[in-house]
């Protein structure tokens, strides 16, 4: 028997394989596919305090084993995501986490302290990162000091653990990650898109209505491998790998590289039930690799 | 809604662009409704990353069938596609078109351009049997752009063809063919679906002549189940304009609901 389950200091997971956010919806859009219960976990898709519309369409953009989004973060905010939602994942024994947004940090502290009061939440995970909501793609993930500055903010009021996700889209990765442990972010998740555009060459006019959006997809894992490993050489509390997981390979890629976690995003779309497959084929090298625990293989690539 | 990997092609048919392929999969052809739609894996490898929305042309003995036009990489590999080689669909998706009791004895108007044309059958048959009276008006280009008329013809369906360049039927676009057919006739309703300036033409038909319509949109789709909010538009459902999911909340729409897109832009 193959254990798979991960410890990360402040949750355990009952296997390293969870859904990212803005790719699982709110968890209930994927009940009808698979036991979610199956999942070491998902994280909902960011969650502002008021509800959101969301950027004009179109938001989609496919391209060479990629998918550019600007979907802008349209969502429900936390009082309906509280009143209706919530408890409809309450049943759940598997970890659901919470991508925390704002417009600035005060915003991402009012959620933070709103959600703190109801029960069910694993962890939040801080969006620092997300390319769609201001002009330009820009975000506190793309410095150490407003990265500092958000974490340890939302870090005093917070009860609920804290992970913070980092964005690609900077010259100094580790910079901004250890900025982030510092302010008491007890993980690192990481990456979110890449900021990018795609030109109509007919009618000479960008593919998506916001100009720019976020690459995702087996187009990105190279970049986001990369930056895992940096990453995780550098910092002490646990990283949670993601970008272009299509795989069971593609996950061990991830782990190999420093990866305690991974997430999976675009990959949902295409197969709604590819969590609950990565999870077996895990499951089966590892057996056919005479490993015991899945965890024995973080960080275990030789350089 | 169901995964089917294994869905196996029984029959595939072709004129030009357009492509017909029946595929067995009982457990998708028993659950399906007109107006409803597949996402398909068109290959198994990638590229394309993303599966595409195709609606269901009909549903009957434990197999489902397509419709669809050559549009771009994804539909070419599609319609590569042999007998016998098996498909990947994810469905039945979305919201289809409604048909009341009401329109029992009853002439309803089904207008369809171009691909557009490929749920109308599935429909067209749901009303027959309802006891509605369908008449089927059919757009295209050319004559080429019409390879179902005689498939509607054979269920017994008033069909009325129209062509741009007067190859085949009413010479001019389909929107003035049902303009014309509206000054003798009140059908008690109209469903539509075909390119947006036709659909939207329609709309304005309809509003008019005060007859209540439903229209199936389309829009570019990462998922077809709702968790991307990528394929959103702006629809009037309860009070308020907002970014509804045309994947979940659709793709079909009833008249007063649809802000049409150029109104939107503009
Ligand atoms: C609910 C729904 C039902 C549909 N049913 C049918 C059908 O029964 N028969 C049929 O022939 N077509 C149907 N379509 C359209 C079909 O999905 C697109 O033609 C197809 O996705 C294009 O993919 P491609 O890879 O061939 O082209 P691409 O190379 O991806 O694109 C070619 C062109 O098609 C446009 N396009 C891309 N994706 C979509 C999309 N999801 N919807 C509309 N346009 C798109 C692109 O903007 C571009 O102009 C439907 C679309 C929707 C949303
Ligand atoms: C449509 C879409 C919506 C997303 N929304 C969010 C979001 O709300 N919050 C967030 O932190 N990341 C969001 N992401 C980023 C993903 O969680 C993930 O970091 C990224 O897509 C890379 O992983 P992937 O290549 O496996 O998709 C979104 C990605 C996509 C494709
Ligand atoms: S296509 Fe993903 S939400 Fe509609």
């Amino acid at each position: 028997m193959v254990d798979l389950s991960v410890d990360l200091g402040f949750l355990k997971l009952k296997s390293p394989v969870l859904a990212a956010s803005g790719t699982f919806g709110y968890g209930l859009e994927f009940k009808p596919f698979y036991d979610l219960n199956a999942l070491g976990g998902f994280v909902i898709k960011g969650l502002y305090f008021s509800p959101r519309e969301g950027n004009k369409p179109p938001r989609l953009v496919e391209t060479p084993c990629g998918l550019i989004n600007s979907i802008g973060l349209q969502g429900v905010g936390v009082e309906k995501f509280c009143q209706e939602i919530l408890p409809q994942l309450a049943q759940l024994d598997t970890a659901i986490i919470v991508n925390v947004c704002g417009e600035d940090e005060d915003e991402y502290a009012r959620v933070a302290e709103y959600l703190n009061h109801y029960e069910g939440i694993s962890a939040f995970e801080l969006n620092i990162s997300c390319p769609n909501v201001r002009e330009g793609g820009r975000c506190p993930a793309q410095n150490p000091e407003a990265t500092y500055r958000t974490v340890k903010k939302v870090k005093e009021v917070s009860s609920v653990p804290l992970i913070t996700k980092l964005s690609p889209n900077v010259t100094d990765i580790v910079s901004v990650a250890l900025a982030a442990q510092e302010a008491g972010s007890q993980a690192i998740s990481l990456i979110n898109t890449i900021l990018a555009m795609a030109i109509d060459i007919e009618n000479r006019r960008p593919r998506l209505n916001n100009i720019f959006g976020g690459l995702s997809g087996p187009a990105i894992k190279p970049v986001a491998v990369r930056m895992v490993f940096q990453v995780a050489r550098a910092v002490s509390v646990p990283v949670i790998g993601m970008g272009g997981i299509f795989s069971a390979e593609d996950a061990l890629e991830f782990i190999m590289a420093g990866a305690s976690a991974v997430q999976v995003g675009t990959a949902n779309f295409v197969d709604p039930d590819v969590c609950l497959k990565i999870i077996n084929d895990l499951k089966n090298w590892a057996e056919q690799h005479g490993v015991e625990k899945i965890s024995n293989l973080v960080g275990c690539v030789k350089i | 809604m169901l995964i089917d990997r294994q869905a196996r092609i029984i029959e595939k048919k072709s004129w030009g662009n357009y492509y017909l392929f029946r595929i067995e999969s009982p457990e998708i052809a028993g659950r399906a409704e007109p107006g409803q739609f597949l996402m398909i894996k068109v290959s198994n490898h990638l590229p394309p990353l993303l599966r595409r929305p195709i609606s269901l042309h009909n549903a009957e003995n434990g197999a489902v069938e397509i419709f669809f036009q050559v549009a771009g990489t994804g539909t070419r590999l599609l319609a590569e596609k042999e007998v016998g080689s098996t498909m990947d669909l994810l469905g039945p998706l979305g919201r289809g078109f409604t048909v009341e009791q009401k329109l029992k004895g009853q002439e309803v108007f089904c207008v369809g351009g171009g691909r557009g044309i490929a749920p109308l059958y599935f429909l067209a048959r749901k009303l027959k049997k309802t006891g509605a009276k369908p008449v089927v008006f059919y757009g295209g280009r050319t004559k080429e752009d019409l390879p179902l008329t005689n498939k509607l013809k054979e269920l017994g369906l008033e069909v009325m063809v129209s062509t741009d360049d007067g190859s085949a039927g009413f010479s001019g676009l389909v929107t003035a063919l049902v303009g014309e057919t509206l000054a003798t006739r009140s059908p008690a309703f109209l469903y539509a679906c075909g390119p947006e300036a036709m659909m939207e033409n329609l709309a304005q038909l309809c509003q008019r002549k005060n007859l209540p319509a439903e229209f199936s949109l389309e829009s570019i789709m990462g998922c077809g189940f709702g968790a991307c909010f990528g394929c959103v538009r702006k629809i009037k459902r309860n009070g308020q304009p907002s970014y509804l999911k045309i994947c979940q909340e659709g793709p079909v729409f009833g008249l007063e609901e649809i802000v049409w897109q150029e109104k939107e832009n503009g």
